[in-house]
């Protein structure tokens, strides 16, 4: 490779990292319109030192974002603790419930927005009202936020809610024919082909039934409750805490294996990556793993699995197969 | 096809051939690939260029211009790539300056030692992340460090932990950017093994 000899004018490289800080601190802390994404978008699109030195000042910046699990006090006490070699886990009350999405979408209004992630995308959507969702892979979401309403619809995937709560305009998230209304939380909500589930890291939701036709069927959801909800009834039950933290982990960009199979975990990751990871022989998708791996580094599990299990891993094309 | 592919592999595709990339995968890329490379990338520029003040500069350019090149086309192995250009871009500055001696940067063989470096270890990036970020916090001075802590694990907003901090809005902006700076040099500019700082 070679590259012409040309004479070269370095960026002043603190100055525009001053800048993408402002900018990055604004977004994330302040009042953010649509004109200052413009104008953000404007100023990224100038130069690719502005977007690289913003890329990798958002890029530490998500990375911190595994942090909040943990919270202010198991952080400040590690601080304190010169022997700080003991793991802490994210213990946050959760509660999960599960039911049948059944059709969806009222009628479409101009102030509506959809967001969408593709396979392996992770964005952060962030409302003027404070509150900001997590879309994991491969999601949809569509979005009403006036000063009346507070409405999103999730069409697919997953998405995390952090809300800022108001009485007065209550947030709701709609999932085919069923309404989560918060009352002061933070909640993950995932909807797949044939049900979703509602997990509540903080506070309470409150689930019902959202077409008038249906028995009431609604619940008040506290951390630690795990309501599963069909189309006929909803059963309150409990899951462990780890679990489901586990089952957050995306929003780290990170996937925790916890006695899962071999099969599951190719599942998992095939819904993270456009390469897919394939199982070559029945024999072997029952083998159980543990660990937590990064979930865009489908390359990088099957070589683990390799090693770990004495197996074989062949890559043809965007297909990567697993066999004795 | 290829027993297994990445970065240890120089015959490696990741991507199909005619696979259109958006900026969001070009992104990505540079954010998953190009970064974890900065602590060997600091370490060759200031092996290998001596005004220690153009450092940062170079790095953001070297950057810019792996990207650039993404936009295009991933390139494939991406550390020879990314210090190919490095040495290209102190070869043309070296011209221009006529501070160092040519030689003493053209040799691509020169750079063995940093290209056979180990990349940082995925797996215990993924294990020891949390351990990093909590070393990472710890190294904030006093006062930003709480900023951050108050915005980003309380999830104050910016006029919250002015009013927490007791403090003008003026100065959380200052305490923010400057965490998310230090933050990112903590974080991408230090070899998660050796602690090496920049």
């Amino acid at each position: 490779m070679t590259i012409e000899i040309e004479n070269v004018t370095l960026a002043d490289a603190d100055a525009v990292e001053e800048r993408a800080a402002n900018w990055l601190q604004r977004r994330q802390f302040w009042n953010w319109s649509e004109g200052d994404q413009a104008d953000l978008d404007r100023w990224l699109a100038e130069s690719p030192v502005h977007l690289v030195t913003f890329l990798r000042l958002e890029a530490a910046w998500t990375r911190t974002e595994r942090l909040v699990a943990l919270g202010t006090e198991r952080v400040e006490a590690v601080h304190r603790n010169p022997f700080r070699s003991i793991f802490i886990r994210a213990a946050a009350g959760i509660a999960v419930i599960a039911a049948l999405g059944i059709g969806s979408s009222l009628f479409l209004r101009p102030q509506d927005r959809t967001y969408s992630t593709p396979i392996g995308g992770r964005e952060t959507v962030n409302f003027a009202d404070g509150s900001r969702i997590e879309l994991n892979t491969d999601t949809i979401v569509r979005t009403r936020m006036t000063t009346e309403q507070r409405i999103v619809w999730l069409e697919k995937g997953d998405a995390y809610f952090r809300v800022k709560h108001d009485g007065a305009h209550p947030f709701m998230v709609i999932v085919g024919n069923r309404r989560v209304t918060d009352l002061g939380t933070e909640f993950l909500v995932s909807r797949h082909v044939k049900n979703f589930e509602v997990a509540v890291t903080k506070g309470r939701v409150w689930l019902e039934a959202f077409d008038k036709q249906m028995p009431s069927q609604s619940a008040l959801l506290l951390p630690g409750d795990v309501a599963v909800a069909t189309a006929e009834s909803v059963s309150v039950t409990k899951k462990s805490t780890q679990s489901l933290a586990n089952a957050l982990a995306w929003r780290h960009g990170v996937l925790v294996f916890d006695h899962t199979t071999l099969a599951g975990a190719a599942a998992a990751f095939n819904r993270y990556n456009r390469e897919k990871l394939e199982i070559g022989d029945p024999t072997i998708a029952n083998l159980t793993i543990d660990g937590s791996f990064q979930a865009n580094n489908l390359q990088l599990f099957a070589r683990v699995v390799r090693t770990a299990f004495g197996l074989h891993i062949k890559t043809y094309g965007d297909r990567t197969i697993i066999s004795r | 096809m290829a027993e297994t592919r990445g970065t240890d592999c120089p015959d490696a595709h990741l991507h199909g051939a005619g696979a259109v990339m958006s900026m969001a995968d070009v992104n990505a890329w540079f954010i998953r690939e190009v970064l974890p490379l900065e602590p060997i990338l600091m370490s060759y520029l200031r092996h290998h260029w001596p005004n220690k003040g153009d450092i940062e500069d170079l790095r953001q350019e070297i950057y810019a211009r792996v990207h650039v090149a993404a936009q295009r086309k991933l390139p494939q192995p991406v550390k020879p790539f990314v210090f190919t250009v490095a040495r290209n871009l102190l070869i043309n500055r070296a011209r221009q300056e006529r501070v160092v001696p040519i030689e003493a940067v053209a040799d691509l063989e020169a750079l063995g030692i940093a290209i056979d470096a180990p990349a940082p270890d995925r797996t215990v990036i993924a294990r020891d992340e949390l351990r990093r970020l909590l070393d990472a916090l710890d190294q904030l001075p006093p006062r930003c460090r709480e900023a951050v802590i108050l915005g980003r694990i309380e999830g104050l907003s910016g006029r919250e932990i002015a009013a927490r901090m007791n403090v003008g809005t003026a100065t959380v902006s200052e305490h923010l950017e400057n965490g998310m700076r230090l933050l990112a040099n903590l974080l991408y500019g230090v070899s998660p093994d050796t602690g090496e700082s920049k």
